[in-house]
């Protein structure tokens, strides 16, 4: 957890749950676990806001308890999770995902979730429904069982999962306090994932009958049964207490994964041909990557996530599994197999022969690719088309001596240097020393130039921290410069809407419309959207943020 | 002691200018004695955003979130300082939040019991309020009713001319947050407000 990732985590606390809890999420980040007590008085804040903000981050899977480090009879530890804050970044492009894949029913129930941070099935589905029903005409309704049946069918890929079942605090004596129920299992090291649970997946039998309802403007809420029966059908239990709902970000992410990888090979492949094609059907030109979407979509339950490549899958089974409106023939399909194979960014490899050709598509190779694309566009924007060709070298050669670099680049000497030490002023380049003598005597010694990717990559992802941080600050600072303003056009909106529902003259409305003038008008319209392009900024700095962590987690994985 | 051997020169550098490509007699570029500006000039312009449907249906998504997050009650707002003289209408004003209630209803088995705090009720009629409490108290089986009834009413004469709802739930606050830091069921007794704390004892016990 570094100062950025802190700073982050902060700012998007406050924007999301409020200073109090900004200031209690921050503390425990960068204090680590803290018992109640201690947060207290090292924070300063009354014990009561103490405790709001603890259920709040608990809620949302921010925080965990765990039993103290002294033993069974010191108090509850609490500890933040920095990656679970600094995935509040992402919640725009899931809710979106869902709906792409599941539609609007999809993307409500996602939405809540996120949110609420865990629910219980039936209460999601009564919201969803009365949400829809809301959105809709008058007259029409959403029955539960609709939104039942999308709510299984996430459940069923996995993309919602069951929270984990929480122990009393007080543990038996022997085993450790987060595995519950068998004393005789080992004692784990950490958290149990919501995974190592059997029934994380499984969707509980619940009787929901019902349609959802319409929420009248006006005082009284008046329902088509009645307000007394209103009353009875919230507190009707449906069975699934204690059943808690998540959303499972791990499957969240493996999706995008495979999204990135598809419309890298697309990007790469597919428009190569089409400029040299004449097919007149566009989909003729996406077929590169709708075999890499295929093979992704095969793999998807056999590969487990940390996997470097996916299970090898046969030629045969690839073409029997092409979608039905690509009908390309066996002898197309291979060849386009072989061209992957032979790309050199190689997302898809052979391991071998049987069944027409095994193959494979690196994940772990793939996302090194995308990565190191990714460093050397930014290479590129901000130092220019003649540095980034040093820094591709240096990448491809990884050692070159400071001649070397100019030969090889083709860049007249003063330029190659200058270039080398503004790149080594950022980071982005290091100074290898290869002592020829033992006393590294400097005129004895190579002196190479050479780019350590993955710690680029850190590096990099640090930066995108700090700029999103830095987005979010200049947001707040804008809106806080002109609130008196934002102030003002909220309240005539409001007296607007309010003569428009009471019915007023066009001249009454004409009127309060004047009340903003010319250049205050403009004023709100250049803020609206400086605020619309810093969060659009913010949503795709997370891209980039998202194929970093990818590539430094999974090389991780790797090296481990 | 370490530059003496070579580099008595003006420069003793740890490395060979040769080999950094400096040309012998060229001078070293200046060094930088400040820290460089806060927002130094940008040779090459950023790329400009991606635009789209996508992009601006995501951008829309992140501010409804944004908003949809302050109206609900996990957006914790502190309650408001008191000032120092008491308002009448303060009686009937403190709708405000109040830091001892929570405005949802977690669900406490999935939390350590330390952290319960009481959950807020939704609207009550504050008027009533006393009535209420009386009806409870005198559901109790511990005082007479007709004792509890005459210190009732007792108190609720003098809390007309002291505040009184506000010296109660200031009561109250102290007692949740002593129940709460002692152990459970502890009973603390204030001689100068018995009355009072009678009718709180029944109010918390049939509160639980």
């Amino acid at each position: 957890m570094t100062a950025q990732e802190a700073r982050l985590c902060g700012l998007l606390l406050r924007e999301h749950f409020g200073e109090v809890v900004e200031k209690i999420g921050t503390h425990l980040l960068r204090s680590g676990a803290q018992n109640l007590r201690t947060i207290v008085n090292e924070s300063g804040t009354p014990i009561d806001l103490v405790k709001k903000s603890l259920c709040v981050l608990m809620k949302h899977g921010a925080c965990r308890f765990s039993i103290g480090r002294k033993g069974p009879g010191s108090p509850v530890e609490y500890q933040a999770s920095c990656e679970r804050i600094l995935g509040i970044l992402r919640y725009p492009r899931y809710i979106y995902t869902a709906k792409t894949l599941y539609s609007d029913t999809g993307e409500l129930i996602i939405e809540e979730l996120l949110q609420r941070g865990h629910m219980t099935m039936s209460s999601i589905v009564k919201m969803v429904a009365d949400r829809l029903t809301h959105n809709m005409e008058e007259g029409r309704s959403i029955e539960y069982n609709e939104v039942v049946s999308t709510f299984s069918k996430l459940v069923e890929t996995h993309f919602l999962q069951r929270c984990p079942p929480v122990s009393e605090v007080v543990p038996p004596v022997s085993t450790a306090p987060t595995v519950p129920g068998a004393p005789a299992a080992p004692v784990s090291t950490g958290p149990p994932t919501p995974e190592s649970f059997s029934d994380c997946y499984l969707v509980p039998s619940v009787s929901l009958a019902g349609r959802g309802k319409r929420r009248r403007s006006g005082e009284d809420v008046v329902l088509d049964q009645g307000t007394t029966k209103k009353a009875k059908t919230d507190l009707q239990t449906h069975g699934d207490e204690g059943i808690y709902w998540q959303v499972n970000f791990e499957r969240f992410h493996l999706h995008f994964r495979d999204q990135t990888i598809i419309s890298a090979v697309a990007s790469k492949l597919d428009q190569a041909w089409e400029s040299l094609g004449t097919s007149r059907f566009d989909s003729d030109y996406e077929t590169s990557s709708e075999i890499v979407r295929t093979m992704l979509r095969m793999s998807e339950v056999t590969t487990t996530p940390s996997a470097s490549c996916t299970q090898a899958l046969s030629a045969n089974e690839v073409f029997r599994s092409l979608p039905a409106n690509y009908s390309i023939s066996r002898p197309i399909l291979d060849q386009y197999l072989t061209l992957l194979v032979d790309d050199p960014m190689e997302f898809v490899g052979k391991t071998g022969d049987s069944g027409g050709g095994m193959y494979v598509v690196n994940l772990h190779k793939a996302l090194t690719n995308l990565a190191r694309a990714t460093l050397e566009s930014v290479v590129q924007e901000k130092f220019g088309s003649r540095s980034a060709r040093i820094f591709r070298l240096l990448l491809r050669k990884r050692h070159l001596e400071q001649k070397q670099v100019e030969d090889f680049a083709m860049i007249p000497a003063k330029e190659a240097k200058d270039m080398l030490y503004t790149l080594m002023s950022e980071n982005l380049v290091l100074l290898q020393e290869l002592p020829k003598t033992p006393d590294h005597a400097p005129s004895r010694t190579f002196y190479l130039y050479t780019v350590n990717q993955l710690a680029t990559a850190r590096m990099l992802l640090q930066h995108c921290y700090k700029a999103v941080a830095n987005l979010i600050d200049r947001r707040l600072f804008q809106t806080k410069e002109s609130k008196r303003l934002l102030e003002k056009s909220q309240r005539i909106e409001a007296i607007m809407a309010s003569l428009q529902a009471s019915g007023a003259e066009p001249e009454q409305l004409t009127e309060v419309e004047e009340m903003i003038s010319a250049p205050e008008k403009q004023q709100l319209e250049s803020l609206r959207h400086h605020i619309n392009k810093l969060d659009s900024a913010e949503n795709q700095v997370d891209e980039t943020i998202f194929l970093l962590k990818s590539y430094v987690a999974s090389t991780a994985r790797i090296t481990r | 002691m370490a530059g003496r051997g070579r580099g008595r020169g003006r420069s003793n550098l740890t490395f060979s200018i040769e080999a950094m490509g400096f040309a012998k007699g060229e001078g070293l570029p200046p060094s930088i004695l400040q820290p460089t500006p806060l927002f130094p000039p940008m040779e090459h312009k950023p790329v400009p955003l991606a635009t789209g449907e996508e992009a601006e249906y995501m951008q829309a998504l992140k501010q409804e979130f944004r908003g949809a997050m302050k109206t609900l009650p996990f957006y914790i707002r502190p309650a408001a300082p008191k000032t120092d003289v008491e308002r009448y209408s303060d009686k009937y004003h403190s709708g405000e939040p109040a830091d001892n209630v929570i405005d949802w209803k977690p669900d406490w088995s999935r939390l350590p019991k330390e952290l319960r705090i009481r959950v807020r009720k939704p609207v009550e009629n504050r008027v009533s309020l006393p009535v209420d409490r009386m009806d409870r108290s005198s559901a109790n089986h511990n005082l007479s009713k007709k004792e509890d009834v005459l210190l009732k009413l007792e108190a609720l004469e003098k809390g007309e001319k002291a505040g009184s709802s506000e010296d109660e739930d200031e009561d109250e606050t102290k007692k949740k947050q002593k129940e709460e830091e002692g152990t459970e069921g502890e009973e603390e007794y204030e001689e100068e407000e018995l009355e009072e704390v009678t009718c709180m004892q029944m109010y918390h016990i049939t509160q639980g």
